[in-house]
């Protein structure tokens, strides 16, 4: 943190004020027990992570928050939550002291390890230093697109991005497994209602 | 589930909502985007084409079948590219091999194109699979129960 200055520039105040109305957001999820009402403000929280983001120029990063956080999960889990109650069920307070003590001690732990992170920007940072240098400087002679973020996703680590597209396929084919396209009984395809039906007949 | 100014609506963005999430995919090179955030856009149109018309419409423009052979398809493509760079006789997914000739990197930009369409095709598909499948499970919600 040393020779890093504070300067209270508009940026600066965008900044906290996001990430303020994103702690407000998160502690008013974790006191609603309205599952829609918690759903919705989830998705509150990726749009404002998402425009974070922006204001730290991980622009393909607040992209992606916004496309896949704050759309796509939404929705799935407005539709998850409609196979479940609407509702919570109360939880008494003030019953967990090792889980709080846990919390507290991680998250004290957490605050320290900031200490000795790097400032915001540092281009001493071990990030900045080794091989985003290199990707930096080499992007426009290996590949020469605009975009180094997509060079480095998809021509730099292909091999890896190759492996996140097999994680969402095993994903799709996991939801697909688990609550089927309707269950099949002898090749022919019936719904729960009436499965349900049968077994209550 | 009869709501004539969203219907309107409806139909008015799902052509757009789409050019949006073919400009995504292929101007990944250039901009912001990609193959991951495409596919969602993608499949953000036919979703928003099941919350006004029904799942059941939604499901006679886009079956099932044809999403899971798009999952299964647009991961072989990426795959497939990679193999192809093989027999071409440099490594896994080394773009260089498809156009070696090329003074501007032609071959990297090919091979980028290539891959993101196949993240793009199996994320989009595998969106809406989800969305089918935990949508297709209750038939309606009560207005109470909001």
């Amino acid at each position: 943190m040393t020779g890093y200055h504070l300067e209270l520039s508009p940026s600066v105040w965008l900044d906290l004020s996001l990430l303020t109305m994103m702690v407000l957001v998160a502690i008013a999820m974790l006191r609603s027990r309205h599952l829609f009402a918690v759903v919705m403000l989830s998705g509150i929280y990726s749009l404002l992570s998402a425009a974070f983001f922006v204001s730290l120029d991980a622009v393909d990063v607040a992209f992606t928050e916004a496309a896949v956080g704050a759309g796509v999960s939404t929705v799935l889990m407005l539709a998850g939550m409609l196979l479940t109650a609407r509702r919570e069920k109360p939880i008494t307070p003030g019953r967990a002291p090792v889980a709080l003590a846990v919390v507290i001690a991680a998250g004290a732990a957490l605050i320290y390890a900031t200490i000795d992170m790097p400032a915001f920007g540092d281009g001493a940072a071990p990030a900045n230093a080794h091989v985003g240098q290199a990707y930096v400087e080499q992007t426009p002679n290996d590949i020469a697109v605009p975009n180094i973020v997509t060079a480095v996703l998809a021509s730099y680590r292909g091999f890896d991005t190759l492996g996140e597209v097999m994680v969402i396929f095993t994903a799709g084919v996991a939801v697909m497994l688990l609550l089927g396209a309707g269950s099949v009984r002898g090749g022919r395809e019936v719904s729960d209602v009436d499965a349900d039906k049968n077994e209550a007949a | 589930m009869d709501h004539l100014i969203l219907k309107v609506t409806t139909k008015l963005l799902f052509a757009p909502i789409i050019l949006f999430a073919l400009y995504v995919q292929f101007h990944g090179d250039y901009g912001p985007g990609g193959g991951f955030q495409a596919g969602v856009i993608f499949a953000v149109a036919f979703i928003l084409h099941a919350f006004c018309f029904g799942l059941a419409e939604t499901k006679k423009v886009l079956p099932q079948k044809a999403l899971t052979i798009a999952m299964v398809l647009g991961l072989m493509f990426y795959a497939g590219t990679g193999v192809a760079t093989l027999l071409l006789g440099g490594n896994f997914l080394a773009y260089t091999e498809i156009d070696p000739q090329s003074t501007h990197h032609a071959g990297q930009h090919y091979g980028i194109l290539l891959v993101e369409w196949g993240v793009g095709v199996t994320v989009a598909s595998t969106m809406l699979t989800i969305f089918y499948h935990f949508t297709g499970r209750e038939p309606d919600i009560d207005q109470e129960d909001w």
